[in-house]
C-alpha cells in the first residue's frame, strides 16, 4: 500500500487572461505601433496563453515620452503620497495574491506552491517595504558629499527583468524606483510578459498618475532599443553575465546610471561538522528550487570528502521524493523549464558533463509528453575543470565537488568570475564567520539557503553585476547622491532636508 | 628640483645638487620602467625638472599583479591597523612638508604659501581618511530586520585591485584624495599619476615606503595616462577604475568604460557636469563618495534557534 | 477504499545483551550525531505541511490514521466503565459504518491493562492492543527497583506494549548511562511477558528536552538500548508533539534503520487534535522515513480526541456533508 497524493490542481480560473494584450503607455494599453505581437504559452503544456504585443522603437519612444512627462509631477510629489500609492499597490497584490500566483505558474511554468507561497509574499512585501522609505529619504544615510544638496531621483527608470521570478523581479525594480520619484518603462521578459501586464491593470486600480510605469511587452530587440534610448536616465537589468556587458558597452561614456544583477555560480560548502539533514535540504533547496532557474542558485556543492557518501546518499533519497509534474498541481516540486531555448541549454551542457567524463545520476521520475521538462539531475565525479563547474547552467542540474580543508573550499568556490551567492553549513560558528568573510560573493547564506528579504540588500561581486536591491541599499541605485542641481525643476525626492540645506549648496556637484 | 633651477638660474651654486633619479614604485620596490624609456617633465614655465619614468603595459601589468597579490594581507588587516599605518602616512608627509611644498609649486605653478597650503590639506586629507577605516562599516553596513528567525547583516568589504587615474592638476592633494579612500576601504591601487606633473606622486611613493604600507598596497606609475589606462581597463585581475584623471577626454572615458565592461569593473566616474575631474574643488569636504564606490556589499544570513 | 494492513503485528525486539558502554563512550557518541539546525528543520516541517490530501488520497489517509491511534486515556479519575467504553470505540469507532477501522490500540494505566484486555476481547476486538504507560508515568521519578515492578505489573496485566518513561533529570544532567540502562532493564521486563513480550515505547518528553539537539540524541539513546518505538511525550506536560520533532524522530529511526537493519517505530502524542494535523503528520511520515513506517506497527497517533475528527472527517468524505460532533461518540 501506497500513500499516493492525489492530483490536487489550483483553479485555473481563478484567472481570466484575455486572448491579446497591448502595451502599457502612459496609462493605458495600445497596440503595437507597427501592430507586431507574439504568442507567450504555458511552458508545461505549450498551450498558447495570450497574444502579446511587441514593442518596437516606435513604442519605447512613446514610453519614454510619457515617463518623461510624468517625471516632474511625480518626483515633485510629496514623499507620503507617493509612499500611499505604493501601499495601494502592495495591498491590491495581496487582495490579487492568488489570482496572480496561478497568473505566474501558468506563463512560467513553475510550481504554484513557489508562486504562492514564496513569489507573492515577497513581492507585496517588497513593495510594503519601499512605499515606507518615499517619505524618509532625508534619513536614510545616503549623502555622499557634505556640501550639495539632498538626495534626488534620477528621471526615467528603463528596467528589463528575466523570467526566472517574472512578478518578484518587477518588484525589485519597480517599486524603490517610484519611491525614489522616478518613472519608469519596464520591459518584461519575452516569454513571461502577462504579470508585468496584470501589474499594470494593478497601477490601474491603484489610480497611479499615467505615465509614472509603463510596461512595454518584446524580446531582446525591444530591451536594446529602450537601454539605449537618449531620453533614459537610468538603466536597471537583471539577466545574462553576456547581455549585461553587452549593456554596460552600450552605456559606456555616456550619463545612464547603471545597475546590473546577472548570473552566477553560487557555491554551497558543506563541513563534515554541519547539520547534516538541513544541509541536504539546503542544497536541494539551493539547486532546484525554481527548477534551478535562479541567478544565486547553489549550482556547485562542495563537501567535505569526510562526509561525501553519507551526504550524497541522503541527497539521493531526498531527491527521490521530489514530485515533478504539473505546476498547478499544489503537491509539485519541480515545474516546468521555462522555454524550449532554456531547455536546450540545460540539455546542452548536462550532456557536456557526461562528455567531460563526471557521472551523471537523477531520480525515478516520468517527464510530461507535452512541454519543456528537466529532470533534476546530480553530477558527481566534478572538477574545477569541467563546463558544469564553471558555466552557470540555470537548471536543475547540480555539480557535486569534494575537499579536505576550509581553504580549499574558500579557493573553490571563489574560483569563478561570478560572485553572487554561496552557501556555508557547518555547526562551528567561528568557521561560518570566518568562511563568509573569505568567500567573494554577495550574499552568503550559513546554514540555510535561498532566503530573500526586502530589507536585505542582493546583488554580486565582480560578474555578477554591480549595484544592490533591497534595503536602504536599495535605494541609491535610484538616486543622485551627489547633491548636483537638479536637470529640471520640481525635482526633489528630499523635501524633508529642503530647509536643513537651504544655503549649503555652494560648490555642490 | 625647483631650488636647484633657481640656484642655477642666480649664478654658480656653491656646491652641485645631487639631482634624483625618479623611479617607479611596485610592489614596495622601485624599479626603473620596464620599457627603459623616461619622458622630461617640466614646470609651469615649460623648464625641465626632472626625467620621470615612461611606464610601459608591462609595468602596468606588474603593478596589477602586485597589488593583487598584496590584497589578502591589506584587506585582511584589521581597520584599526590601516587606520594606524594610514595615519603614519599623514605624520611622514607632515615630516617632509617642505619637499612637498617646492615640489607642488614647481608641479603646479603655485606659490610657496598656496603650495604649503595644498600640502597641508593633503597631510589633512590623510588623516580624515585614516579615521574612517573603522567607521566606515558601521555607515555602509548593518543588521536587517528581515521577516524571519535569521540574523542577517550586511558589511561594506573591499572591491579589489582598483585602478586609478589621479587627477592631472592637482599633483599631491587630488592624488591623495583619489588614493586616500581605495586604502582606507581596504583595496589595494595601481596608481598613474598625473601625467604633466608626477614628481610629487612619485616622492610621495618614498613616503609610503616608510610608512608602514605593505608592499603592493599602492604601485605608482608615471607616464601617458592614455597609454596605460588602456591595459588597465582591459585588465581581468583588476577590479575597479577611477577614471578622474581622464575625465577631460570623454572619447578616453568612453573607450575606458567600454573595456572594462568586459570584467565588469566598477568605474567612477566623477560626475561634475562638463565631464572634467580637474573641476573637482579638491579641497572640498570629500564625503563618503569615492570611499563607498570602491566597497562590495555582502549580505550574510544565519538562522536563530536552539 | 484502501483497508489498513491487518498482517500480524510486529514483534518486538530482542533485549539489548551484552555488557554496558561507558558513560564517555555513550557521551561521545551521542555528542558526536551531527546537529540538528532549529529553523531549518521548521521550515522543512512546515514546507511538507502544504501538501494538499485531497479525494482518494485522503480516504487512504484518515484510514490510516485511525487504524495509528492509540486511544487513550491517562486519568486519576479512570475507571473500569471509562476503559470499558474507550475500548468498546477503539473496536468499532463507528457503529454505523463497519468498514471504519478499528485503532491500533488502547492506552492507559498498568492497573486497568487486564481490564482493558477483557473489554477488547469482550468486544471481538482482540486484535486491538493494550498499551500501559509505566516507570512512575508521567514523571518518572522513581527508584529502578519501581519502575521495573511497574513494567513487571503491566506486561502481567497483559499489556502488549509497555510505554516508559525516561529520566528527564538524569539526560539533562549528562547521566546517558543511567536513561541507557533503565531503557534496558524496562525491556528486559518487557521481554518477560508471554510470547515474545511488550513491545516497549520510550517516552522523552521533548518539552523538558528542550532542544532538538537532546532530541536527537534521546532517540538514538533508546534506540541503542532497545526501544521498539520512541514516542515524543506524555501528553501531561504543555508543548507536546511538533510536527518538526516528530520529522526529527523519522530521521534518526531512518538513520538507525539504515545503520543497523533495525527498524524502530515512532509515536507522537499529545496535542494532536485534527484530523488535518494527522494527514500533515503521515506526509511527513511518508517523505522522511518512508512508506515502509506507514503502517500501526511503526507510526502511532497517542491521542484521545483525534479519532473524533477523523470520523467526522470520513463522513464527510463519504457523504460529502460536514459532520458534527453529536454524529460521534462520545469516549
Amino acid at each position: 500500500m501506497v500513500f499516493d497524493y492525489a492530483p490536487a490542481p489550483e483553479s485555473r480560473s481563478l484567472v481570466q487572461i484575455a486572448p491579446s494584450y497591448g502595451l502599457f503607455v502612459d496609462g493605458e494599453f495600445r497596440e503595437a505601433a507597427d501592430g507586431r505581437s507574439f504568442k507567450t504559452v504555458s511552458p508545461a503544456d505549450e498551450q498558447a496563453l495570450s497574444e502579446v504585443a511587441h514593442a518596437g522603437a516606435e513604442d519605447v519612444e512613446a514610453a519614454v515620452r510619457a515617463a518623461r512627462a510624468a517625471f516632474p509631477g511625480w518626483a515633485a510629489l510629496p514623499g507620503a503620497e507617493r509612499a500611499k500609492f505604493l501601499f495601494r499597490i502592495a495591498r491590491i497584490l495581496q487582495e490579487r495574491s492568488r489570482e496572480l500566483a496561478v497568473l505566474e505558474t501558468l506563463d512560467n511554468g513553475k510550481p504554484i506552491r513557489e508562486t504562492r507561497d514564496a513569489d507573492l509574499p515577497q513581492v507585496a512585501a517588497h513593495f510594503f517595504y519601499y512605499a515606507g522609505w518615499a517619505d524618509k529619504l532625508a534619513h536614510a544615510g545616503l549623502e555622499r558629499t557634505a556640501h550639495g544638496g539632498p538626495p534626488r531621483p534620477l528621471g526615467v527608470a528603463a528596467q528589463v527583468i528575466p523570467w526566472n521570478f517574472p512578478l518578484l523581479m518587477l518588484a525589485w525594480k519597480v517599486a524603490p524606483a517610484l519611491a525614489t520619484g522616478n518613472t519608469v518603462v519596464l520591459k518584461p521578459a519575452e516569454t513571461t510578459p502577462l504579470s508585468a501586464l496584470f501589474f499594470a491593470d494593478i497601477c490601474r486600480q491603484a489610480q497611479l498618475p499615467a505615465g509614472v510605469v509603463n510596461i512595454l511587452t518584446g524580446d531582446g530587440e525591444t530591451g536594446a532599443a529602450l537601454v539605449s534610448h537618449p531620453g533614459v536616465d537610468k538603466v536597471a537589468f537583471t539577466g545574462s553575465t553576456a547581455v549585461g556587458k553587452a549593456i554596460a558597452r552600450e552605456v559606456a561614456g555616456g550619463d545612464k546610471r547603471l545597475t546590473l544583477e546577472l548570473g552566477g555560480k553560487g557555491a554551497n560548502i558543506v563541513f563534515e561538522d554541519a547539520p547534516l539533514d538541513q544541509a541536504v535540504e539546503g542544497v536541494v533547496n539551493g539547486s532546484f528550487f525554481n527548477q534551478g532557474q535562479v541567478c544565486c542558485a547553489g549550482s556547485r556543492l562542495l563537501v567535505q570528502e569526510s562526509v561525501a557518501d553519507e551526504l550524497l546518499e541522503a541527497l539521493r533519497r531526498r531527491l527521490g521524493t521530489l514530485r515533478l509534474g504539473d505546476p498547478l498541481d499544489k503537491n509539485t516540486d519541480i515545474g516546468a523549464i521555462n522555454s524550449p531555448e532554456q531547455l536546450a541549454r540545460i540539455t546542452e551542457l548536462a550532456d557536456a558533463g557526461e562528455a567531460e567524463g563526471a557521472a551523471r545520476w537523477s531520480p525515478a521520475c516520468e517527464l510530461p509528453s507535452q512541454g519543456y521538462w528537466f529532470a533534476p539531475t546530480v553530477f558527481t565525479g566534478v572538477t574545477q575543470a569541467h563546463r558544469i563547474a564553471r558555466e552557470e547552467i540555470f537548471g536543475p542540474v547540480l555539480s557535486v565537488l569534494t575537499f579536505r580543508t576550509p581553504e580549499e573550499a574558500v579557493a573553490k568556490a571563489n574560483n569563478t568570475p561570478y560572485g553572487l551567492s554561496a552557501g556555508i553549513w557547518t555547526e562551528k560558528g567561528s568557521r561560518i564567520l570566518r568562511v563568509a568573510e573569505k568567500l567573494r560573493a554577495g550574499v552568503v547564506w550559513a546554514n540555510t539557503f535561498n532566503k530573500f528579504d526586502p530589507t536585505s540588500p542582493f546583488g554580486g561581486y565582480r560578474e555578477s553585476g554591480f549595484g544592490r536591491e533591497g534595503g536602504r541599499h536599495g535605494l541609491e541605485a535610484y538616486l543622485d547622491l551627489t547633491g548636483a542641481e537638479p536637470a529640471e525643476a520640481g525635482a526633489v525626492a528630499n523635501e524633508g532636508r529642503r530647509g536643513a540645506r537651504a544655503g549649503g549648496k555652494a560648490g555642490g556637484r | 628640483m625647483s631650488e636647484q633651477t633657481a640656484q642655477r638660474r642666480v649664478g654658480a651654486p656653491r656646491r652641485l645638487g645631487v639631482l634624483k633619479t625618479y623611479k617607479l614604485f611596485v610592489g614596495g620596490k622601485f624599479p626603473r620602467s620596464e620599457s627603459g624609456r623616461v619622458y622630461e617633465v617640466v614646470d609651469a614655465k615649460g623648464e625641465w625638472l626632472a626625467n620621470a619614468p615612461l611606464s610601459s603595459r608591462k609595468d602596468a601589468r606588474d603593478a596589477v599583479a602586485a597589488a593583487r597579490k598584496a590584497f589578502p594581507g591589506w584587506s585582511g588587516a584589521t581597520a584599526y591597523n590601516r587606520g594606524q599605518v594610514l595615519f603614519r602616512v599623514a605624520e611622514m608627509v607632515e615630516g617632509r612638508r617642505a619637499q612637498f611644498t617646492s615640489e607642488v609649486a614647481a608641479a603646479e605653478g603655485l606659490s610657496a604659501a598656496r603650495a604649503s597650503a595644498q600640502v597641508d590639506a593633503a597631510i589633512d586629507r590623510i588623516v580624515w581618511y585614516a579615521g574612517w577605516t573603522d567607521k566606515i562599516a558601521q555607515i555602509a553596513g548593518g543588521p536587517n530586520p528581515v521577516a524571519g528567525p535569521f540574523l542577517n547583516v550586511s558589511t561594506p568589504e573591499p572591491t579589489g585591485v582598483v585602478a586609478v587615474l589621479a587627477p592631472q592638476r592637482s599633483s599631491l592633494l587630488g592624488l591623495i584624495s583619489v588614493l586616500g579612500p581605495v586604502l582606507a576601504g581596504g583595496g589595494t591601487a595601481v596608481l598613474v599619476a598625473s601625467e604633466r606633473a608626477p614628481l610629487p606622486a612619485l616622492s610621495f611613493a618614498e613616503v609610503l615606503a616608510t610608512s608602514d604600507v605593505p608592499g603592493g598596497v599602492v604601485n605608482l606609475l608615471s607616464g601617458r595616462t592614455a597609454e596605460l589606462a588602456a591595459p588597465l581597463a582591459a585588465h581581468r585581475d583588476v577590479d575597479a577604475l577611477d577614471l578622474t584623471g581622464a575625465c577631460g577626454d570623454p572619447e578616453l572615458v568612453r573607450e575606458l568604460e567600454v573595456a572594462a565592461a568586459e570584467n565588469l569593473k566598477r568605474v567612477h566616474r566623477p560626475r561634475a557636469g562638463a565631464g572634467n575631474g580637474d573641476a573637482e574643488d579638491w579641497a572640498a569636504d570629500p564625503g563618503t563618495g569615492r570611499l563607498l564606490a570602491f566597497l562590495e556589499t555582502k549580505t550574510v544570513w544565519h538562522p536563530r534557534g536552539d | 477504499m484502501p483497508t489498513p494492513p491487518s498482517s500480524p503485528p510486529a514483534a518486538p525486539r530482542p533485549p539489548v545483551t551484552g555488557t554496558a558502554p561507558s558513560q564517555a563512550e555513550l557521551r561521545s557518541r551521542l555528542h558526536g550525531l551531527p546537529g540538528v539546525d532549529a529553523v531549518g528543520l521548521e521550515q522543512r516541517a512546515a514546507g511538507l505541511a502544504t501538501r494538499s490530501i485531497k479525494t482518494t488520497a485522503k480516504a487512504y489517509a484518515l484510514d490510516l490514521a485511525i487504524s495509528m491511534v492509540d486511544l487513550t486515556t491517562l486519568e486519576g479519575s479512570d475507571t473500569a466503565g471509562k476503559v470499558r467504553a474507550l475500548c468498546a470505540k477503539a473496536a468499532r469507532p463507528d457503529p454505523g459504518d463497519p468498514t471504519t477501522p478499528h485503532t491500533a490500540a488502547v492506552c492507559v494505566y498498568p492497573d486497568l491493562a487486564a481490564t482493558a484486555k477483557e473489554a477488547l476481547a469482550a468486544a471481538g476486538a482482540p486484535q486491538v492492543e493494550v498499551a500501559a504507560v509505566a516507570t512512575a508515568f508521567p514523571s518518572g521519578r522513581a527508584s529502578l527497583r519501581v519502575k521495573i515492578a511497574d513494567a513487571e505489573d503491566a506486561v502481567a496485566a497483559g499489556a502488549d506494549e509497555v510505554d516508559m518513561v525516561i529520566d528527564r533529570g538524569a539526560f539533562l544532567s549528562g547521566d546517558y548511562l543511567k536513561v541507557h540502562e533503565e531503557i534496558r532493564a524496562v525491556k528486559e521486563a518487557c521481554a518477560a511477558g508471554p510470547g515474545a513480550g511488550a513491545r516497549l515505547k520510550v517516552i522523552f518528553e521533548n518539552a523538558e528536552l528542550a532542544t532538538y539537539d537532546n532530541i536527537r540524541r534521546a532517540s538514538w539513546l533508546a534506540m541503542e538500548a532497545g526501544a521498539d518505538f520512541i514516542k515524543t511525550s506524555t501528553g501531561k506536560v504543555g508543548g507536546a508533539a511538533t510536527l518538526p520533532a516528530t520529522l526529527l524522530m523519522l530521521e534518526a529511526v531512518r538513520g538507525y534503520h539504515a545503520a543497523t537493519g533495525t527498524r524502530v517505530g515512532v509515536k507522537p502524542a499529545g496535542g494532536i487534535r485534527a484530523a488535518k494535523d494527522a494527514l500533515r503528520y503521515l506526509v511527513v511520515v511518508n517523505e522522511t522515513a518512508g512508506p515502509e513506517w506507514l503502517t500501526p506497527d511503526w507510526f502511532r497517533f497517542g491521542a484521545s480526541g483525534l479519532l473524533g475528527d477523523l470520523l467526522m472527517q470520513r463522513h464527510k468524505l463519504a457523504t460529502g456533508a460536514y459532520s458534527g460532533a453529536a454524529y460521534v461518540t462520545v469516549d
